[in-house]
């Protein structure tokens, strides 16, 4: 198993949040999250990736069978979770590629490799930015500065091939995408699909899911896991909306 | 204590890796200054005449000055009469080669990692080491010599160049400038000298070290930089003290003259001992740094990394006479516990087409103070003269402080004037997102302090930079939380 969340509650200062969510993803796995706005869906993702300013009122999170509950969030990424972020953060003067490398040493560290050199990075990242279709210019500039919504977005999705993690979670990384980007994405992430590796989107549309095929979907409302089903629940949702759930809850 | 918090604590908690004091006699005068004092000091270095009366002149009217209190740091009284004016390493350090340098003096050195070796010889620095008020030596004399360069310790040039001395001395900042420069200028005991001949491009950068050793001494080094028509130089200092509990005093001068196409770059990393982490002891310094582009289509350039002393307080300044002449200040300045900064600069416009840009990056942590003051003057005279500033602070931690101050005086309608200033706390979204990208807090937070600072230390000399770079780590570690 590669994740295995239980009965999972958690807060922002007295307010609950998330109230009950039960998920499971084996390895290989796509899973497709989706819900209105303000349903917990970052907030989940949030809490897996170990971000501080949540309580967990009760519940827990087991990753390849073990709690991480208590581990730091550069651990959690150190062994192979990663979040692509609904909104990726600027870090101003601090090259892409300094910022990649150091990432992706960090990481060989962990392992007990050798760090990679600037040049033979350089080779890897090169091959990287090609499954993302992404141009060569984009690492000479700082960290997401001055790039476009689906610029970031992409750049997020280069980390993730970069990084090699087993568990992603893509938190509406097709959001700000033009259609042409997101094919290449959903390019991107179906060429790193392995059965080693699994996948949580969260999304609003539909759309998405016709290039990434989900083994799974989950509808997230007010912090519970509602319904769960097929691909084809995604198309029911876009068809119906959420308000035959509500009805559903009774 | 959030975890957050709990590693910006322990990142910027480092101690100061420099705090070692130098087993070495002495020569040391008591405590206390009159004029009798400032006669053993020019008598000690055998100073003409002319010297000693600009001394005492400037000690005169020092007894007239008050402390000034404009500024925002906060300090008890310093008493002058405590402090001890002259302190030398007993050996007279008249050195032909390094060999000769008293091995305690080197192995100092070489703890503070100051290129005196002959594998930083090679990458072509020549160093200028002040150790309390005494140059020790000079590397690379000879070199230097070749091309006409002057660079040796000021009282060497009192003795060999005594009218080049005599006409620029005081020349950018009077003896009567403020308190501390009147200070120094009674009893400044050491600094270097720099004199680059007509046309020339000094081929290696020069450097001098400074280390305030001796117990209750205060330093008072005076640098004098000319650079003659046409030609370039690039100067770097660097300083650091050992630990001490009590506050040591530190009031230089530093005077700039660019002649006419002449380029001056002055770096400054300091790393003054900066107090403990209850704000017990560290270095005051006072210091009065100032250039002249005397003439058309000079330029002088200030870059500062100041991470050390307890209290600092500096403005390095340019005056544009010259039309078509270029001032530039880029400045970090990081405070951590109890350091309190009021550093920026001053930029007086009087030729035409005269152009200046302010680059100030604050970085606060703990409970420190970092106060960014500048001023842009631009005179009548000054036709279309143009200042860039940009002033940006970052917040490391709740309990410390940023502040911006600046002052414009426009006095000529066809000034363009541009200011930024931003202020923000370091993100904990941007350090999240290093986290989940396996990279550590305490990284997570150099890099983004170091990225924050890129257009300051993209001016630096390259290996400065990185010295610069490291500086900040150190300094940051424990800030995190
Ligand atoms: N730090 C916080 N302080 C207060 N409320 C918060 C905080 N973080 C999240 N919330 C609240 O928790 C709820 C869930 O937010 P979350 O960001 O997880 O929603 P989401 O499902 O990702 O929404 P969207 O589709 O708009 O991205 C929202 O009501 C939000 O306002
Ligand atoms: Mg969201």
């Amino acid at each position: 198993m590669m994740l295995k969340i239980k009965n999972l509650h958690a807060s922002v200062g007295d307010k609950p949040i998330l109230k009950g969510i039960n998920l499971e993803v084996k390895a290989g796995e796509m899973h497709a999250i989706m819900g209105r706005n303000g349903s917990g869906k970052s907030t989940l993702t949030n809490i897996i990736t170990g971000k501080e300013g949540y309580t967990i009122t009760d519940g827990s999170i087991e990753y390849k069978g073990k709690s991480i509950l208590d581990d730091s969030p550069e651990d959690r990424a150190l062994n192979g979770i990663f979040q692509s972020f609904q909104y990726p953060v600027v870090i101003h003067g601090v090259n892409n590629t300094y910022f990649l490398r150091t990432a992706y040493n960090a990481k060989r560290k962990y392992l007990g490799q050798p760090e990679l050199d600037a040049a033979s990075f350089m080779k890897l990242i090169r091959e990287k930015m090609k499954l993302v279709e992404m141009d060569r210019s984009y690492l000479k500039r700082s960290v997401n500065d001055g790039f476009s919504g689906g610029e970031k977005k992409r750049n997020e999705i280069l980390q993730m091939v970069t990084l090699e993690p087993s568990l992603s979670i893509l938190d509406e990384t097709d959001s700000g995408l033009d259609i042409d980007a997101l094919k290449i994405v959903a390019n991107g992430v179906n060429n790193f699909r392995r059965e080693d590796r699994s996948f949580i989107v969260i999304t609003h549309y539909q759309r998405l899911l016709k290039y990434i095929e989900p083994d799974v979907v989950h509808v997230l409302m007010d912090g519970q896991i509602v319904k769960t089903g097929g691909k084809e629940l995604a198309l029911a949702l876009e068809e119906k909306g959420y308000g035959w759930l509500d009805g559903d809850q009774l | 204590m959030s975890d957050e918090k709990k590693i910006i604590d322990d990142a910027i908690d480092q101690e100061y890796k420099y705090g070692f004091v130098t087993d070495i006699e002495q020569e040391t005068f008591p405590p206390g200054l009159d004029e009798e004092v400032i006669r053993k000091i020019s008598a000690k270095k055998l100073e003409p005449g002319w010297l000693l009366d600009w001394r005492l002149k400037a000690y005169r009217h020092w007894k007239t000055m008050v402390e000034p209190t404009w500024s925002s740091v906060k300090y008890p009284t310093v008493d002058f009469q405590s402090i001890s004016y002259f302190s030398a390493p007993k050996k007279k350090p008249e050195l032909k080669s390094l060999d000769e340098v008293d091995p305690e003096l080197l192995e100092t050195y070489r703890k503070l990692g100051i290129p005196l070796e002959e594998q930083k010889i090679f990458a072509g620095v020549a160093v200028d080491a002040v150790f309390d008020s005494v140059s020790v030596t000079t590397t690379f004399k000879k070199e230097l010599s070749n091309h006409g360069i002057i660079f040796c310790p000021l009282s060497e040039a009192v003795q060999n160049h005594p009218d080049l001395v005599k006409e620029y001395l005081g020349s950018v900042v009077p003896a009567a400038d403020n308190f501390y420069a009147a200070l120094n200028s009674a009893v400044f005991s050491e600094g270097s000298f720099v004199y680059i001949p007509k046309g020339v491009r000094c081929p290696m950068e020069l450097s001098t070290y400074f280390r305030i050793n001796a117990l209750n001494t205060g330093q008072f080094e005076r640098t004098l930089i000319i650079a003659d028509e046409g030609s370039h130089v690039s100067y770097l200092e660097g300083c650091t003290a050992p630990m001490r509990d009590e506050n040591q005093l530190h009031a230089a001068v530093v005077e700039l003259v660019a002649h006419k196409d002449a380029n001056i770059k002055y770096s400054t990393v300091q790393n003054w001992y900066p107090g403990d982490k209850e704000g017990k002891g560290g270095i005051y310094n006072f210091v009065t740094k100032r250039g002249i582009c005397l003439d058309d289509n000079s330029k002088i350039s200030w870059t500062q990394v100041e991470t050390g002393s307890a209290i600092t307080w500096k403005y390095p300044s340019v005056i544009l006479k010259g039309d078509n002449s270029i001032g530039e200040f880029y400045s970090v300045a990081l405070t951590n516990n109890y350091q309190q900064a009021d550093t920026g600069t001053k930029m007086i416009h009087m030729g035409k087409n005269t152009k200046s840009t302010i680059i100030s990056k604050g970085i606060s942590a703990g409970k420190s103070q970092n106060a960014y003051r500048g001023e842009v003057k631009i005179m009548k005279g000054a036709d279309n003269a143009r200042n860039y500033s940009q002033c940006d602070s970052i917040l490391i931690g709740d309990q410390c402080g940023a502040h911006t101050f600046p002052y414009i005086d426009v006095r000529n309608h066809t000034a363009k004037m541009e200011h930024e200033a931003t202020t923000s706390k370091i993100g904990e979204e941007q350090i999240f997102y290093c986290n989940q990208r396996g990279i550590s807090e305490e990284d997570a937070v150099s890099m983004i302090v170091n990225g924050f600072c890129k257009d300051v230390f993209q001016e630096l000399p390259m290996e400065f930079a990185m010295e610069a770079q490291k500086l900040m780590e150190v300094s940051l570690e424990g800030s995190i939380g």
